[in-house]
């Protein structure tokens, strides 16, 4: 098991350093760069520009280098110093931006994701037990109700409601009195009250999918001859249940536990916009639309780094609950 | 449990007029149609019918663990208790708890699949447990002591280190055992055992039959055995009930239904299985292949190793004469497929030479063959596959699928269509059938697709890889009387692959024996199947069992024991 984790650490090198290149192509690829941008930006605001101050500022960004000499500055930095550059549009360091945010993308993630299938395996397992009845289609429809409405729309109608109606602080994850406090029991249950809105408006979108999967999967194993064994041995229909088939269908579903990773830094953009959201999506955006270069290009590296230890993870935690993966 | 198997005679289940529907769109499909029979303590009843005869759902129908939406209509299944009251279990609520504490406490039962009938990621410590808990509570070292002693019974190697294994470790023989044990923990009055051997070697098939019977006489149960093999059917039973379409044809003494059978259908079936005992009528009168012609192939110390280091076929050498069928038999590991698959260079041996006469007359060596010349040799060498349903593609009409190899071979237009009418014609299939898809047919029909596929480019060689073990005994002889009927008409030669010695003996001109990618005997079928010199082929030959009730000879059987080196899992 330790090899085998290892071998896949070992493994991960090459792609990771892979990744880094086509990251850094990719935010070269557009025409021009931040200072176009800049550029534009200001001429559009009416301001004439000296052709010496573009030079000038080009060279102080390093933008005149050929591009491998960019790449091999960025990269040794982060290799050596951990430096990920600095943020072009805010004058900040990149790790300082991003380590800000990161860690509430993190929570709210896992958040929703045991919101999610604490939600969806067991209307999931209805769904399959009960197949073709009301209570199915029922679960069914909702499921691909919110599946189809967008989520900025679900965002926004949430948002009404809870401030129209009940006349909740909504939006952000902190009432304005907490945003800047240190933590304390009070900005946890400020917290506690802000949290849940984003949490069920992101959750419900991705409850179709795993409901659906959850069905799938049960009702593949529910018509296995093991079932049927262990109904032979006396064994209650509930036990049973739980105990064989549920059991077995999850096994794919934590394969997809590792997918959560990257999604922490690029999931839910339009709904942490709207919710205005203290999360890594929106500053990703950001950082795409004013070529934010080093920035952008670090926040693609952090998904690609999460991608491959998240699906690590689900391969380590996939060998552990399947003793056929184990024994290979 | 102490009584001894003869003194009583006693009833233990009595079935009357019992009635399984499956309620269909199209309307109701009576799985078993008003079946009765009686089960006797210590007495074996075989329950014998080919696929679709409802002879599954009979059994289930008793635990009431008919898969939805069966359920049972009408008649009454008496199970008489251990304490001495009676109780009809088709009454019972299939989800109740009375039902339950019959399951697996006073009837037991056991599956075919060995492999998927237990959960691949529980021990099978804890599948055999679990019987123990439900039903008498019994948990922790003792529980573990119990299934410990159960293993032991069904003489499973090493218990102490098997106990805390998965099913994947084990071989088929060793999972049925496992099922055994799982149905013994809780010493039922009744077992079960829904074709239990059939996907086993005969071998291993021996072996499990051997200790049911074994724990039969030492626990005085009643055992209600399924299958669709005869010669099972003799070897072990008591009584038999043949049944066809979810009714009983059928019911008798052993002795009876196999000698003196009343009814039509089940003297069709003995005689299929009769017919299947000797060699082919066609063959017997045809004159002999000249030994001294020469070869159309001709194999030479032909070896193959997997990458994982197996020696899946090891210096084998052999040759096959125009006009003749070469049969290889062996149990499954033994590397005939593999061997097989190698004549059409699907898998690259290593060493050795494949020499295929061309019909020029001069020879090729299969296995160094370049590209184009391989293109050549695949038309004139052929494959039939044992999956009737799995080697058809779904998406096309038999039409498009009999034309394929044509179209390949360059064949266009007026003449394409009268090729394909001509080729269903000769396998026995309406050409008017040929926009039909593989799914409207049935398995025997399927498998005629199959053989025009394989002949539709006039090959010289067929390598039949179990092109008959998927079908019914009665279709069984049907397939390979129209493979030795298109042999002769077409001048074939076939590579016969197959674990079953009895239609090896009806169609082979000869036959090789393999064992762990060797091949330890050849020789004409009848000097190999009569005076076999091999002592692996000797095991083999005895372990079949023998459609004939009066002579039962699987437990006297020879066994070969290569100075056991067989594994815990082997």
């Amino acid at each position: 098991m330790l090899r085998y984790i290892l071998k896949r650490l070992v493994f991960a090198i090459p792609t990771l350093f892979a990744v880094s290149i086509i990251a850094f192509i990719i935010i070269q690829l557009p025409p021009g760069d931040y200072l176009t941008t800049l550029m534009a930006d200001w001429a559009s605001q009416g301001g004439a520009v000296e052709a010496g101050t573009v030079a000038a500022m080009r060279e102080r960004y390093g933008l005149d280098q050929p591009i491998y000499f960019q790449y091999y500055k960025w990269i040794w930095g982060i290799l050596t110093a951990g430096d990920f550059g600095i943020s072009f549009e805010l004058g900040k360091p990149v790790t300082e931006l991003i380590w800000n945010r990161l860690g509430f993308s993190l929570l709210l993630s896992l958040l929703t994701l045991c919101f999610v299938w604490a939600i969806a395996i067991p209307i999931g397992i209805l769904s399959a037990v009960r197949q073709y009845s009301i209570s199915d289609y029922t679960a069914t429809f909702l499921a691909f109700f919110f599946l189809a409405v967008p989520d900025f729309l679900m965002a926004l109608s949430a948002m009404y409601v809870m401030s129209a109606w009940f006349g909740q602080s909504v939006g952000g994850l902190f009432s304005p009195d907490y945003v800047d406090a240190g933590w304390s029991f009070g900005k946890l249950v400020d917290f506690a009250r802000h949290v849940w809105l984003p949490v069920v408006v992101i959750g419900l979108g991705s409850l179709a999918a795993l409901v659906r999967i959850m069905r799938a999967n049960l009702l593949d194993e529910l018509s296995k001859p093991y079932v049927t064994t262990a109904r032979a041995k006396g064994m209650s229909e509930l036990e049973l249940l739980i105990r064989y088939p549920v059991r077995l269908a999850l096994n794919p579903l934590i394969s997809t536990l590792g997918w959560i990773l990257p999604a922490v830094i690029s999931g839910e953009i339009i709904v942490s916009v709207v919710m205005s959201l203290p999360t890594t999506g929106p500053l990703l955006l950001r950082a795409l639309l004013a070529q934010d270069m080093y920035l952008a290009g670090s926040l693609i590296l952090l998904i690609s780094v999460l991608t491959i230890i998240g699906t690590l993870i689900s391969d380590i935690l996939l060998a552990l609950t399947d003793p056929r993966i184990r024994f290979q | 449990m102490n009584m001894s198997p003869n003194t009583s005679q006693e009833t233990i289940l009595k079935v009357e007029d019992l009635k399984t529907y499956f309620p269909m769109r199209t309307g109701i499909f009576k799985a078993v149609d008003g079946v009765s029979f009686e089960l006797k303590r210590g007495k074996t009843l075989c329950v014998v019918g080919e696929s679709g005869s409802g002879k599954s759902v009979t059994a289930r129908s008793i635990l009431q663990i008919v898969d939805r939406p069966g359920r049972i209509e009408g008649g009454s299944i008496l199970l008489t208790r251990a304490d001495g009251s009676v109780t009809d279990l088709a009454k019972l609520d299939p989800r109740g708890k009375d039902i339950r504490s019959v399951r697996g406490k006073e009837i037991a039962m056991i599956f075919q699949e060995p492999m998927s009938s237990l959960s691949p990621v529980h021990r099978i410590g804890t599948q055999i447990g679990e019987a123990l808990r439900i039903h008498f509570g019994i948990r922790g070292n003792e529980q573990r002591e119990r299934v410990l002693e159960l293993l032991r019974q069904v003489e499973i190697p090493r218990p102490e280190t098997a106990i805390d294994r998965y099913t994947f470790e084990f071989s088929g023989g060793m999972r049925q055992r496992v099922m055994i044990a799982m149905a013994l923990a809780c010493n039922p009055q009744v077992l079960i055992a829904d074709e239990p051997t059939t996907a086993l070697d005969v071998t291993t098939q021996a072996e499990i039959l051997d200790l049911i019977k074994k724990l039969q006489q030492s626990h005085g149960m009643a055992v209600l055995f399924i299958t669709h093999d005869m010669g099972v059917v003799a070897e072990i039973a008591d009584e038999v009930l043949v049944m066809y379409r979810g009714k009983v044809m059928e019911r008798g003494p052993v002795e009876q239904i196999f000698h003196a059978p009343q009814d039509d259908y089940t003297r069709r079936l003995i005689g299929s299985v009769v017919k299947l005992e000797k060699k082919a009528e066609v063959r017997l009168t045809r004159a002999p292949i000249a030994a001294e012609a020469a070869p159309l192939l001709d194999v030479k110390n032909l070896s193959l190793t997997f990458p994982s280091g197996l020696k899946a076929v090891d210096d084998v050498s052999l040759v096959v004469r125009p006009g003749e069928t070469l049969g290889i038999v062996g149990e499954s590991g033994s590397g005939k497929t593999t061997m097989g698959r190698c004549l059409l260079r699907i898998y690259d041996p290593q060493a050795g030479a494949i020499d295929f006469r061309r019909p020029d007359g001069h020879t090729v060596d299969i296995r160094t063959a370049d590209k184009a010349e391989l293109k050549d040799i695949r038309r004139e060498v052929r494959m039939i596959f044992q999956d009737p349903v799995g080697s058809l593609s779904p998406r096309k009409n038999v039409g498009q699928i009999i034309a394929e190899p044509l179209k390949l071979a360059g064949v266009k237009g007026r003449e394409l269509e009268d090729r394909v009418s001509e080729l269903m014609v000769q396998v026995g299939l309406e050409p008017a059938w040929r926009e039909r898809y593989p799914h409207a047919f049935s398995g025997g029909q399927r498998q005629r697709i199959g053989i025009a596929r394989a002949i539709a480019v006039k090959p010289r060689l067929i390598v039949a890889d179990e092109a008959t073990s998927a079908l019914d005994v009665s279709l069984r002889s049907q397939m390979l009387d129209l493979m030795m009927k298109l042999q002769d008409e077409l001048g074939l030669s076939y590579v016969f692959i197959s674990h079953d010695m009895s239609v090896i003996r009806y169609m082979c001109d000869r036959v090789a024996v393999m064992y762990r990618g060797r091949i330890v005997e050849t020789g004409d079928t009848d000097q190999v199947v009569n005076h076999p010199q091999h002592d692996y082929t000797r095991a083999l030959l005895s372990a079949i069992p023998h459609p004939d009730p009066r002579e039962r000879r699987i437990h006297k059987r020879f066994r070969y024991d290569p100075a056991r080196t067989v594994s815990a899992n082997g």
